[in-house]
């Protein structure tokens, strides 16, 4: 199947880009260990209250960080998309026969590869901070942070095929990730919002996610949350990647 | 007919303060471009050139009119025209972190062919367009003359029948403008039509069969560099002469010798404009020498494509590349 081949190669090139750079791989890391050495101790003087268990700060905390990584990790990658489009590359690829989705999801799939080693490392830090993982909780999680790395890749490369240029992209980014990540329970657990912040976070679709992960992490597979969070997540990921490819056929218009 | 477009439009809509404004970027526009020729679209900046060329190669959507390319129609098949036409945007659009080598196969590959043929095809244009010494380098350490080596590459790696050009050598340095200009020249040999834009005169000049001058959007006047230019109303020889007088006595041996040419004296020199400069030359020296009216030099100056802008728009297309 060309669509096959051409992500293929898609994936490869992208590939070969972070891997010629590999250290920023590891500073987009630098915040959520920041988060992890100076703020998760903040944590434990809260043991005790609603959402936060007795001695499971760590295991409330790490499951949210990860989805905090999903969430920024990936959100700017858009920049690098700007890049090709101003040096041209895009335009190169637009008049080759190659499939136009193929464009964006070989991006997309290396965005979600990279935030998977990425996951792998916070979570192996954390182990020595007494984080205990579900294996197979743990490997089901990761598919989710995919997911939302590919959800936010998406928005990101749809926004930055819309402007075309830098300046407009951060601030919308910005305004996008923030209210996201607030409305998730990812630094703090929900548990302690008052109703009406509670409320607000359900239209959120990311605190699905980060109710699904913690149950995971602690091997709850009983809890509908799980599919609930797939579910939300799986669907948003693939409208965000169509409005994706949609703009991107439109730049040839 | 390799490209045939009729009433070909292009209209840019921008949203803005104050609500829509559109811009006419291309008024519609008839060319024929024939098989194996080298055919160029001379203009100034904002003329509508990439617009255009943009439109052939299915980057942009026309806005009206009608075009065939390669037989192919551009509204509906979209996908053949891409894979058997090659184009080379002015940006170039070779990935610059990545080597010369990793371009050109990546992009064989975009047009379906196999890892060994594409690293066949990326060997034989390392060979051809002499790049060995810089290709295993990162594109970013290129310069100007070997990067635009490259875009031509990636345009050509697949061996289209068709290529369009988007200003090949603006920026370039004098040798590397030859270059390319040979190898253009070349691509004539093994049948590939070329479609080219340029701002430069010389450029139209040495390298088309066939050139189509466009100015705000539109094709102002279509035919090949000789005709064009013997348009514009045929060669100015300027003698000149030691003193006004000899001028002057010149000048009414000329009018008597031509009578169809335009004769003028300008101080002490005289200004003959005349279809067939050059072989009428040695024989008007001939008969001034007869007369004893001695030139002391002698310059022969043919129409330029300055001139023939210059004559169909009402201005130099020099001047609108200062501006």
């Amino acid at each position: 199947m060309t669509l096959l081949r051409d992500t293929k190669l898609m994936f490869i090139r992208n590939m070969q880009h972070t891997i010629r750079t590999p250290v920023f791989v590891f500073v987009s890391m630098f915040q959520p260990l920041m988060y992890l050495l100076l703020f998760m101790p903040l944590l434990n003087g809260l043991q005790g209250a609603p959402g936060i268990p007795a001695g499971q700060a760590v295991q409330v905390f790490i499951p949210g960080l990860l989805v905090l990584q999903a969430l920024f990790g990936t959100a700017f990658v858009g920049f690098s998309l700007i890049d090709d489009i101003r040096s041209g590359v895009i335009e190169r690829f637009l008049v080759t026969p190659v499939k136009r989705p193929a464009i964006l999801l070989g991006r997309v799939l290396r965005d979600a590869v990279v935030l998977l080693l990425q996951c792998i490392l916070i979570t192996l830090v954390a182990i020595p901070f007494g984080l205990s993982v579900n294996i197979y909780g743990f490997l089901l999680s990761l598919l989710l942070y995919a997911l939302i790395g590919i959800t936010m890749a998406s928005i990101s490369y749809g926004f930055a095929l819309i402007y075309k240029v830098e300046d407009a992209l951060a601030p919308t980014l910005n305004t996008i990730t923030l209210p996201i990540s607030l409305l998730s329970g990812i630094i703090l657990p929900l548990a302690l919002a008052p109703l009406w912040l509670q409320d607000l976070s359900k239209v959120n679709p990311f605190s699905y996610a980060v109710d699904a992960t913690r149950s995971l992490f602690a091997g709850n597979f009983q809890s509908l949350g799980i599919l609930e969070g797939f579910i939300i997540i799986g669907v948003l990921a693939a409208l965000v990647f169509f409005w994706g490819v949609r703009s991107l056929k439109k730049m040839a218009s | 007919m390799v490209i045939q477009t009729i009433g070909l439009r292009k209209t840019f809509v921008s949203k803005g303060r104050g609500g829509k404004k559109e811009v006419e970027a291309v008024k519609g526009i008839d060319l024929t471009v024939r098989k194996g020729e080298i055919y160029g679209f001379l203009g100034p900046n904002g003329a509508g050139k990439s617009t255009t060329q943009k439109m052939l190669s299915t980057l942009l959507c026309p806005t009206g009119g009608e075009a065939k390319v390669l037989g192919y129609d551009l509204a509906r098949q979209q996908e053949q025209i891409r894979q058997n036409v090659g184009c080379v945007s002015q940006a170039g659009g070779a990935d610059l972190s990545s080597t010369g080598v990793e371009n050109l196969v990546l992009q064989a590959q975009l047009y379906g062919l196999d890892t060994l043929t594409a690293k066949k095809y990326a060997a034989e244009f390392v060979e051809r367009f002499q790049m060995g010494t810089f290709i295993t380098r990162p594109a970013q350490t290129y310069s100007g003359g070997q990067k635009r080596r490259l875009d031509i590459a990636l345009g050509m790696i697949h061996h289209p029948k068709l290529l369009l050009l988007d200003e090949p050598t603006t920026g370039l340095d004098p040798q590397s403008r030859a270059y390319l200009w040979g190898e253009i020249k070349k691509l004539k040999d093994v049948g590939v039509t070329v479609f080219l834009t340029t701002q430069y005169m010389d450029e139209a000049d040495k390298l088309c069969d066939t050139i189509a001058i466009i100015d705000n959007g539109k094709i102002i006047v279509t035919g090949t560099p000789s005709e064009l230019k013997s348009s514009v109303g045929g060669d100015t020889i300027v003698f000149s002469f030691q003193t006004e007088e000899t001028a002057r006595k010149a000048e009414t041996l000329l009018t008597e010798k031509v009578p169809k040419g335009k004769v003028q004296a300008k101080n002490s020199s005289v200004h003959l404009t005349i279809e067939d400069g050059e072989t009428m030359m040695p024989d008007l020296l001939r008969s001034l020498d007869a007369k004893s009216v001695e030139a002391q030099g002698v310059t022969l100056s043919r129409p330029s494509l300055d001139d023939v802008f210059l004559k169909y728009t009402g201005r130099s297309l020099r001047e609108d590349q200062i501006k």
